[in-house]
């Protein structure tokens, strides 16, 4: 089974091969390192750029205007506050030149905390990333859903935002992408490039094949009776632990892996709420303008005869970063014990 | 003045009629050693006739009420138009790219764009080719020319010039990309980024970057803010070629972009060049955009030099001036007939059609259901 990541770098060598992927590039993407997280190592487009994520953005979309596919990193989503201007222009190109210029690009970035990243590597993005029109947002949680996501997103000829929870990216997944060996270590011996000198080494790459996630199609991971879980990214397995958990105590769980925050699937949702009429938000971004509040407010509007109980969010706290001592991080983002708590409290709480 | 006959393009309309030939054989306008014949000197001046003409009644509209806000280039006729007629026009990376600012409708006019494709995004009908009444007057969008969208964030252009020149140079021939901005926007990284970008060592790039230093930023003189001699001297320490032009003398310009054009397509490297010029109606309607009246006027310079040089006669230039103006007149009279967006239109063109997203496979609908 694969991690997230080499789902992630087999992903891209699927697109370069077969869904016209022309680059792929951005900080230490290309050799010899091949990304920070080795998302990208051994890809036959992957290049390096200077360090300058501005460059990185508005050269992808250069490219995308000339008729090439590009994929690029920002290789922290922290490092992407500085272009959020040219992500706004780059939604707003077809709409704004009316139809006359799509903009077929993919960026993936790492998000969230997770690796005691400290202040500077362990943003979230998600919510910004929500308010940017023309662009579709997606988070795996799973490296499946990673390989699926990223093949869509390389498909779909809109800019696509692929954030990739840093936590996530070194677990490995339980299903089996198309193609791929059976033998974790078959497949790290084929796609990981060695330590040391890799000038001479090349990818064995298996022969994966084509494995699509659509976008607004969330995944019902857990299904139950008590309340409504929505969650993506890092927080995902974290509320999947806590329902099955909460199972001795009688209480079970509808879990959502929303994997698409824009578009979402209003419909998996909307369909839970109605019947459990109990629901909690589980993300680890800050806690003002929260995507997860953009949720209560269309579950409250539109089902609030339907609800039993106050509907919850669960989230990151209102501070300025993430501090790097463990006391900071385990009190600022959401942890199993919070989610667990917060899970019995919205399935005791009395109608 | 005679009576004006309808004619707009080509030399040979306004001959020989009347006052007799326009052109007198064997002209030549000069800028010290170069020189320009006078067919071509009489091309770029009717170019020029025909954007300031409508620059002018665009900006008219903008206090009428049959437009909003104004924006554009009065002054840089001379250069933009010049620039245009050595386009090489075209879709795709075989051609050259064009990453413009707000003030180039002389480039689209010598381009062949017309009047009223101007217009049409200043009177924001739902037929503005550019943006369907969505973008601001001057800010221009035709994939069929290579015509990247214009946007009002200053110098946005500058990091998305390598991406087209890269894949410009991976299809090979001579296309360029060619990205302008104004002085005030030089001071951006996405300037600084554009030169390392083109320069990276083994990937330089054909990037022909323009400044048109007016010598503003809406309201902050550029002389307050930048201690660098010229612009231009920046590429220096990038190895990028430069040269500064007095962007009112079109005979100059015209050599110059020559001489830009040619390294870009040649050594598939970049250039950098600036241009002096003027701005003659202040920043944008914001401002109220009074004719300024202390600086260079291109239009009225060149048309001067070619009545001395003998190339035109000042019977000619009325016509020509008499000429663009009505035509300016009749495609405002033509726009503004034309339908309006309506409602139906605020959803449009967000998404292009996608087989794998379940929500909208065809375009945005509003909030998923």
């Amino acid at each position: 089974m694969a991690t997230l990541v080499q789902a992630v770098r087999l992903a891209l060598h699927y697109g370069e091969e077969h869904l016209g992927v022309t680059d792929v590039f951005g900080e230490d993407v290309g050799p010899p390192l091949g990304g920070v997280f080795t998302a990208t190592q051994g890809l036959k487009t992957a290049w390096n750029t200077p360090l300058d994520e501005r460059g990185i953005v508005g050269t992808a979309m250069g490219i995308a205007y000339a008729g090439g596919r590009p994929v690029f990193e920002i290789q922290f989503c922290d490092y992407a506050f500085n272009v959020i201007d040219l992500l706004k222009v780059a939604g707003n190109q077809r709409w704004g030149s009316a139809g006359a210029y799509p903009m077929p690009i993919v960026m993936m970035t790492p998000t969230g905390a997770g690796i005691r990243g400290s202040m500077y590597h362990s943003h979230s993005y998600e919510s910004w990333a929500s308010r940017l029109p023309g662009w579709k947002i997606v988070m795996p949680s799973d490296a499946l859903d990673a390989y699926g996501l990223m093949l869509s997103a390389i498909i779909d000829p809109n800019p696509v935002m692929v954030l990739l929870p840093k936590a996530l990216l070194r677990v490995r997944g339980d299903k089996l992408i198309p193609g791929e060996p059976d033998d974790p270590a078959e497949l790290s011996k084929r796609i990981d490039a060695p330590l040391g000198d890799r000038s001479k080494w090349v990818p064995d790459w298996p022969a994966v094949e084509k494995y699509l996630i659509p976008f607004g199609v969330g995944e019902l991971v857990r299904e139950g009776q008590t309340a409504t879980v929505i969650s993506y990214g890092r927080t995902l397995p974290l509320c999947v632990q806590a329902a099955d958990e909460l199972k001795a105590q009688g209480f079970s769980f509808d879990v959502i892996d929303l994997r698409s925050i824009f578009p979402y699937d209003w419909q998996m949702i909307s369909r839970s709420v109605l019947r459990t009429g109990r629901v909690a938000i589980v993300n680890e971004d800050t806690e003002v303008t929260n995507f997860g509040e953009h949720l209560l407010r269309r579950i409250t509007e539109e089902h609030f005869y339907d609800l039993l109980v106050r509907p919850r969010l669960v989230q990151g706290r209102h501070v300025p970063g993430i501090g790097l001592n463990p006391i900071y991080e385990s009190n600022s983002v959401p942890q199993l014990d919070q989610i667990r708590d917060a899970l019995r409290t919205l399935a005791t709480d009395p109608a | 003045m005679p009576s004006p006959q309808k004619s707009y393009s080509g030399s040979e309309d306004y001959l020989p009629h009347r006052s007799g030939p326009a052109i007198k054989a064997g002209r030549r306008v000069f800028s010290g050693f170069d020189s320009l014949p006078g067919d071509r000197c009489l091309e770029i001046y009717k170019i020029m006739v025909r954007a300031r003409a409508v620059e002018e009644r665009t900006l008219k509209m903008s206090k009428s009420g049959e437009g909003i806000f104004w924006v554009g280039g009065p002054g840089e006729e001379a250069f933009n138009v010049c620039l245009g007629l050595q386009v090489q026009k075209g879709c795709g990376p075989a051609f050259d790219y064009l990453h413009l600012h707000y003030r180039n409708l002389g480039i689209m006019l010598a381009m062949g764009m017309s009047m009223a494709d101007h217009i049409r995004q200043m009177a924001m009908t739902a037929t503005d080719r550019h943006s369907r009444g969505r973008n601001f007057v001057c800010h221009y969008a035709m994939p069929e020319w290579n015509v990247i969208p214009v946007t009002s964030v200053i110098a946005v252009q500058y990091v998305m010039a390598p991406g087209t020149a890269l894949m410009q140079k991976r299809h090979g021939g001579n296309g360029v990309s060619v990205v302008l901005g104004g002085d005030a926007g030089s001071s951006e990284g996405d300037f600084s980024s554009c030169m390392v970008w083109s320069t990276r060592p083994g990937n330089e790039l054909p990037v022909l970057m323009i400044v048109t230093n007016n010598g503003f930023g809406i309201s902050t003189s550029t002389k307050t803010q930048h201690s660098e001699r010229n612009i231009s001297d920046r590429g220096e320490a990038f190895g990028i070629p430069g040269e500064v032009v007095d962007g009112n003398d079109p005979v100059a310009t015209w050599f110059a972009l020559e001489r830009a054009f040619e390294h870009c397509r040649t050594t598939r490297r970049p250039f950098l060049l600036e241009a002096m010029v003027s701005r003659l109606h202040g920043h944008s309607s914001s401002s109220g955009a009074a004719r300024v009246h202390n600086e260079t006027d291109c239009m009225r310079d060149f048309e001067r030099r070619l009545i001395q040089e003998g190339v035109i006669h000042r019977e000619l230039a009325e016509l020509v001036w008499h000429d663009a103006r009505e035509e300016a007149d009749a495609a405002v009279e033509q726009v503004m007939s034309e339908p309006m967006p309506t409602p139906d239109d605020v959803d449009r063109f967000t998404y292009a059609p996608s087989p794998v997203d379940a929500v909208y496979p065809e375009d945005y609908t509003g909030l998923p259901r």
